[in-house]
């Protein structure tokens, strides 16, 4: 019996490790050996050392990129969190009547995913046809029915940032009602006792006992924004105006996959986990201090 | 609606109108989140300017385009990575939960190392092992790497550490094999997580793009998100709505089956994973 339980553990995770070794760990660090290289094809290749990684630092495309999808990342970050964390104050409310069902029906459009977002606000949006646009041309006859979300890029960035809002937010609803749930109700008795108005019974009481759910919302929020490529490239069908959709992983997929230049990519994708290291550790911190 | 135990009791909302007011809000964020999907059935099923319901924009998809065969390419890359991730989760996470063993720390810290790394950076190289091993065009392209899941194997890890020792002991010693106790002792116990998990990884799987888009070569062989997101820039379907948003009810209908099939674990196992932080 106790061999038995010495061997089982490797047993078990074997399937994991075979898997993880061969299509993650290996192909990372084949990721990090083609960011040196120079591809003429697939199997075609020689060593250039850090060249792509100095081509990347002056080509003024990557800096468009990574400036796009910072500002993304934070635009979803300052949307989503304040509306998730409004939702589950009002669920959160005694006696709120259908409350599952309310939850339900904010949950269902994370079922949808990026590409079908961007299908689905590709038709919303539709100039004249679209359901925003006929209500822009009933509401405000002055404007008219014929906006075209993708073309301009003030409201193509309206369009992206609300697409990832109707995507998260329910998402994020469901995770901070169950940290609300759980704060101890005996702290808001004692607040009420102690004669706490509700802003103080807020700040004092709710936000601490949501905090660590908030700052895992916001590390979530921040790595998946930096990651930003789908929905843009299903939308704007193509860089959008002014290269609105032009995010650091369409640079890596055109660079990578529309002209077989693998080691630029490879590169790209390093220079991605750095991008969400820096932006991660201030989150993983603060996630720590909090515990 | 049974109110949760350790529900608390925040402002009071006591006054006519605040009630008024939560509800509005309440009623408001609903019709938001659900307006998109209902001008999806409603596209799907009319047509413009003309009365009644119509099947039309279906028999159109389903003539010119191969939606029959991506969905069936879809449902099986998605219930085979599922299936694969969730016992490859579960028993690993297990193995880590439950027995001390050397290498145990080395395997967790890879795990959390690499827990936060943005899959893109695995593309170029991921694409040279599978060229290597014969693979382009192929649903083994897709499936196998996705078989495996850090994030699942931590999930399960964590989750499974509540097992109670003594519990997995008395099984041990009732001639329990190593194998059974995962299966009778350890798995109930974190059955809302292997729900909640279960529709995570399907709905990822089936909604995943970049990677199938990048080794999914022939028409035939798409998925339906890389076969959906190829219809939308053709010629002549900018205005075709109705078209678009029936392949968007064919490619939604599965997901949402199965949420509506396992909410309440979900929910539960989104919960559980939330309160830890």
């Amino acid at each position: 019996m106790r061999s038995r339980t010495r061997l089982a553990p490797y047993l078990f995770l074997l399937p994991f490790l075979v898997v993880f070794g061969g299509f993650f760990l290996l192909p990372l660090v084949q990721s990090l050996g083609m960011s040196v290289r120079a591809y003429a094809g697939p199997r075609a290749s020689r060593p250039v050392g850090l060249a792509h990684y100095r081509f990347l630092l002056v080509d003024p495309l990557f800096w468009v990129a990574v400036l796009n999808t910072a500002s993304y990342a934070a635009l979803f970050l300052l949307v989503q969190v304040p509306l998730s964390l409004g939702l589950a104050l009002l669920l959160n409310a005694r006696r709120v009547r259908g409350r599952a069902l309310f939850r339900l029906a904010m949950l269902l459009p994370f079922l949808a995913g990026n590409v079908l977002a961007g299908v689905l606000f590709t038709v919303l949006l539709a100039p004249g046809s679209g359901l925003v646009n006929r209500a822009v041309g009933m509401l405000l006859p002055a404007v008219g029915a014929n906006l075209n979300w993708r073309t301009d890029p003030v409201l193509a960035t309206v369009a992206i940032v609300a697409a990832v809002a109707w995507l998260t937010v329910g998402w994020g609803m469901v995770y901070l009602l169950a940290a609300l749930q759980s704060v101890d109700r005996q702290l808001y008795e004692a607040a009420a006792v102690d004669g706490a108005t509700p802003w103080q019974r807020f700040r004092h009481v709710t936000l601490p006992g949501v905090r660590p759910v908030l700052a895992y919302l916001v590390l979530v929020g921040t790595i998946g924004g930096l990651q930003l490529f789908e929905l843009p490239y299903v939308f704007l069908q193509g860089l959008g105006p002014r290269l609105r959709g032009l995010t650091v992983v369409q640079y890596l997929v055109i660079r990578g996959f529309d002209r077989g230049d693998l080691g630029t990519a490879a590169a790209v994708g390093w220079v991605l986990v750095v991008l969400i290291t820096l932006a991660a550790i201030p989150q993983l911190r603060r996630m720590r201090g909090s515990q | 609606m049974p109110r949760p135990p350790a529900s608390p009791p925040p402002p009071s909302y006591r006054s006519a109108a605040a009630k008024a007011a939560l509800y509005a809000g309440l009623v408001a964020s609903a019709a938001v989140a659900l307006l998109p999907l209902g001008w999806m059935l409603w596209a799907a099923f009319t047509e413009p300017d003309a009365p009644g319901l119509t099947l039309a924009h279906f028999a159109d998809l389903f003539a010119r385009f191969p939606v029959g065969r991506w969905l069936a390419n879809s449902l099986f890359v998605s219930a085979a990575q599922t299936v694969l991730v969730v016992l490859t989760s579960t028993l690993g996470g297990f193995a880590l939960a439950t027995y001390a063993f050397p290498g145990r720390r080395l395997v967790v810290g890879l795990m959390l190392g690499t827990l936060f790394l943005p899959s893109q950076v695995l593309l170029p190289g991921l694409y040279a092992v599978v060229l290597r091993l014969g693979w382009a065009d192929t649903f083994a392209a897709v499936v196998v790497p996705g078989s495996v899941s850090a994030f699942g194997t931590f999930l399960f890890m964590q989750a499974m550490a509540k097992v109670p020792a003594e519990l997995v002991q008395a099984a041990r010693v009732d001639g329990c094999s190593e194998l059974r106790v995962w299966w009778e002792v350890a798995l109930p116990v974190v059955r809302p997580m292997v729900g909640a998990y279960t529709l995570l990884a399907f709905v990822g799987s089936w909604n995943s793009y970049l990677w199938p888009a990048a080794v999914l070569l022939d028409e035939s062989n798409y998925t339906l998100a890389v076969g959906l997101a190829s219809m939308v820039g053709l010629p002549g379907y900018e205005g075709r709505s109705g078209v678009l948003m029936a392949a968007t009810l064919v490619a939604i209908a599965p997901p949402a089956g199965l949420f509506l099939w396992l909410q309440r674990d979900f929910v539960a196992g989104l919960a559980a994973g939330a309160v830890k932080g």
